[in-house]
């Protein structure tokens, strides 16, 4: 027999070691409860009528019997087998198969007070006899009695029912029978006959609230003697699975936070995030006017990712998926390949089709199902349409905390008012959830309206601050750099006019500076040639003052020549002809 | 209202224009009863002792009591819908009309039964 899982530390119960918890197998409820009913007791189950607890009861046994070995035993006071088999059906339980395996044995106890006449004292012995053949006939672990009020109904003296209930109880729990017991809810107290006081092990109340013609289901947990639960009120679902309860509130803070980066789909916003993308496991809000191209991106960060073989489930709330598929063809994203491929599912729905309980709840049962590495909900905005902004983030919150704890990478679209300049004001009551926040922006200038788009924020990551222009194509998506300048950011037919123009001025300023150079060019051989003439000039001035030199010398030279050849033809004195001309003696 | 098919939810009134008398009245009716009762407690002894009280004085020669311990026959709790014990059905002559307790107050059951004008 399998041994329920309990996580956490339990209080001791009386006896020695922990309380001992049956599962239920219903789809969030053992987390809640932290492993499932208490082993050998009775649950009361209570609510108002068609909250599900007949649903609950019945589940309880039909996977005790298919999943865990435990035949169960329905004791029913309201639906006959056929009815309840029929119940069953619709929720894919086979009861007549469960019953001819000797699985299941169901017995409807059918009161009718008109037939009954009270004479005397009596007992509920006729229905522990009932129960207890019931039980040994199959040899039932579990037992589920729904609903004991009509007992009150049909039988008069209520005195004696109780005594008589009181003991049914404790005869349950002396036979180790694991048991859920519905009730009504009453007006004052718990339940209208007082159940909770007799069955104080474990009790849980189921709800089904109406607000703003949108109903949810919620399940609490009111008490759990012995054991650690959750206490919050939380939403549950009854589709064709069954029912399933969410037990989001139970999620923290303790995620693991990856490193390993997601891409986008588009080469430039991957550039923008620091290369690589998104992170594994982030959640990434892109925000943006009516048009804006948010679901463009999704549709592209989907591709991309199913192209790598991650499956992606792909929540929308306002087209169809073949109206998505259609539209995303008309940019060059062709979705339908990768939704035959089963990588790629769409969920279409209406956000008024349930509350945000009901629609949180569908999305935790996809994700289950379907586990998903990426998740793209578009717009979530729409939601709003069905609660608050704080019912809303409140759901979000959850829904985050579960994409994070499975490391979904979730991408949300969020539709902003118009396009004020403020627009990104009107997220920011959910940005703070988010790790990475994408604005897709109208810029509305000279007669049309261009795409800008910017990282308001990335956790994590040194990212761009640049606001790059974003179009669709007719091969996807595209993000080209915007003009920036003293005239402002400019984008679409300003931004080409003015690059246009940049052009021709940087093709003047080009053709200036050739000719500033050409001019440069002339400038210097003008001033060599220049600088050639004068030096010309000065060589010839020299040349002529040498040969002037020159002339004077020699006309010196021969003077003294002609003196000393005066002076021997005079016998003047030798050593007076020396010393003044011995050079020039000749002999 | 048809006084040969009284309906069976309602109480004859006092002065129902069909006054049943052991003596006169439907005297060929036989009444079948089955009793059902849980071993053999006080109780289930008080209630056995009463019903055979019941039909010597009243139904004698045309009553047919059929006392079932139901700790022998579990099986037939569900057949018979028993919840409350000592139940007795009558099953004939119709419409069929149930007995929880001791059958102690024996006045009420000839009343239920038509055996005799409500008081």
């Amino acid at each position: 027999m399998n041994a329920p899982t309990v996580k956490e530390p339990e209080p001791k119960t009386s006896g020695p070691g922990r309380l001992e918890k049956v599962p239920t197998g219903i789809q969030g409820l053992d987390e809640i409860t932290r492993g499932g009913l208490p082993r050998g007791r009775t649950t009361l189950i209570c609510g108002g009528p068609g909250c599900g607890k007949t649903l609950m009861a019945l589940e309880f046994l039909v996977h005790g019997a298919t999943r865990f070995g435990e035949p169960g035993a329905f004791i029913t006071f309201e639906e006959t087998a056929g009815e309840l088999a029929t119940n069953g059906a619709s929720l894919g339980f086979d009861l007549a198969a469960l019953e001819a395996d000797r699985k299941l044995a169901i017995d409807y106890v059918r009161i009718e007070r008109s037939e009954i006449e009270e004479s005397g004292e009596y007992d509920l012995e006729g229905l522990f006899i009932r129960i207890g053949f019931a039980i040994d006939s199959i040899g039932a672990r579990r037992v589920a009695i729904d609903t004991l009020e009509v007992l009150f109904a049909g039988l008069p003296n209520p005195g004696i029912l109780r005594t008589e209930l009181r003991r049914l109880f404790r005869w349950l729990k002396e036979k180790g029978l694991t048991a859920i017991v519905t009730a009504e809810r009453g007006d004052n107290g718990l339940t209208r006959h007082g159940f909770e006081e007799y069955i104080s092990d474990c009790v849980i109340t189921l709800d089904h609230r109406v607000s703003d013609q949108i109903s949810t289901r919620r399940l609490r947990v009111l008490k759990y003697r012995g054991s650690v639960h959750d206490t919050d009120e939380v939403p549950f679902l009854i589709d064709e699975g069954g029912l399933s309860v969410l037990p989001i509130s139970s999620l923290g803070l303790d995620h693991q936070a990856l490193t390993s980066r997601v891409s986008t789909g588009i080469p430039d916003l991957d550039a923008m995030l620091g290369g690589g993308g998104f992170y594994r496991g982030g959640t990434v809000l892109v925000s943006g006017g009516a048009g804006s191209g948010k679901t463009s991106l999704a549709a592209t960060f989907a591709r991309r990712a199913c192209r790598e073989g991650k499956r992606c489930l792909f929540f929308t709330f306002e087209e169809s998926s073949s109206q998505v598929v259609r539209n995303m063809r008309s940019i060059g994203i062709d979705l339908a390949p990768l939704m035959e491929q089963d990588l790629l599912r769409f969920h279409a729905s209406r956000p008024s089709t349930g509350g945000l309980e009901v629609h949180l709840a569908r999305m935790h049962r996809l994700v289950a199902d379907f586990e998903p590495e990426v998740v793209i909900i578009d717009p979530m905005t729409n939601l709003l349409t069905v609660g608050t902004a704080s019912e809303l983030r409140s759901m979000l919150t959850r829904v985050i905390d579960f994409f994070k704890d499975r490391q979904v990478t979730a991408l949300l679209t969020s539709l902003t008012a118009a396009t004020l300049p403020s627009q990104e004001t009107s997220d920011t009551h959910i940005s703070w959830l988010v790790d990475t926040w994408i604005l897709v922006r109208e810029i509305e200038s000279d007669g049309e309206r261009n795409r800008g788009l910017y990282i308001l924020k990335s956790r994590g990551m040194a990212h761009s601050n640049q606001v790059r222009e974003f179009r669709l194509t007719d091969q996807g998506i595209e993000l080209i750099d915007v003009y920036l300048g003293t005239d402002g950011v400019l984008v679409g037919a300003a931004r080409e006019a003015r690059m246009i123009r940049d052009e021709a001025e940087a093709r003047e300023r080009e053709y200036e500076a050739q000719q500033r150079q050409r001019r440069m060019v002339q400038r210097r051989a003008a001033v060599r040639a220049q600088i050639d003439a004068l030096t010309a000039e000065l060589e010839a001035e020299e040349e002529e003052l040498r040969r002037a030199a020159e002339r004077e010398h020699n006309s010196e030279g021969g003077k003294a020549r002609d003196e000393a050849r005066m002076a021997a033809s005079r016998w003047v004195d030798q050593s007076f002809a020396d010393d003044n001309q011995g050079r020039t003696v000749q002999p | 209202m048809n006084p040969d098919h009284p309906a069976e939810d309602e109480a004859p009134s006092t002065d129902a224009p069909w006054p049943i008398d052991p003596q006169s009245g439907r005297g060929d009716d036989v009444f079948v009863f089955s009793l059902f009762i849980a071993g053999m407690s006080p109780r289930s002894g008080r209630a056995v002792d009463n019903m055979t009280k019941l039909c010597d004085r009243y139904l004698a020669g045309r009553c047919e009591l059929q006392v079932i311990d139901i700790y022998q026959q579990p099986e037939l709790a569900q057949e018979e819908q028993l919840v409350a014990l000592p139940t007795l059905i009558k099953k004939l002559p119709l419409p069929l009309r149930r007995f929880i307790g001791d059958l102690s107050d024996t006045d009420r059951i000839l009343v239920r039964l038509d055996i005799r004008r409500r008081p």
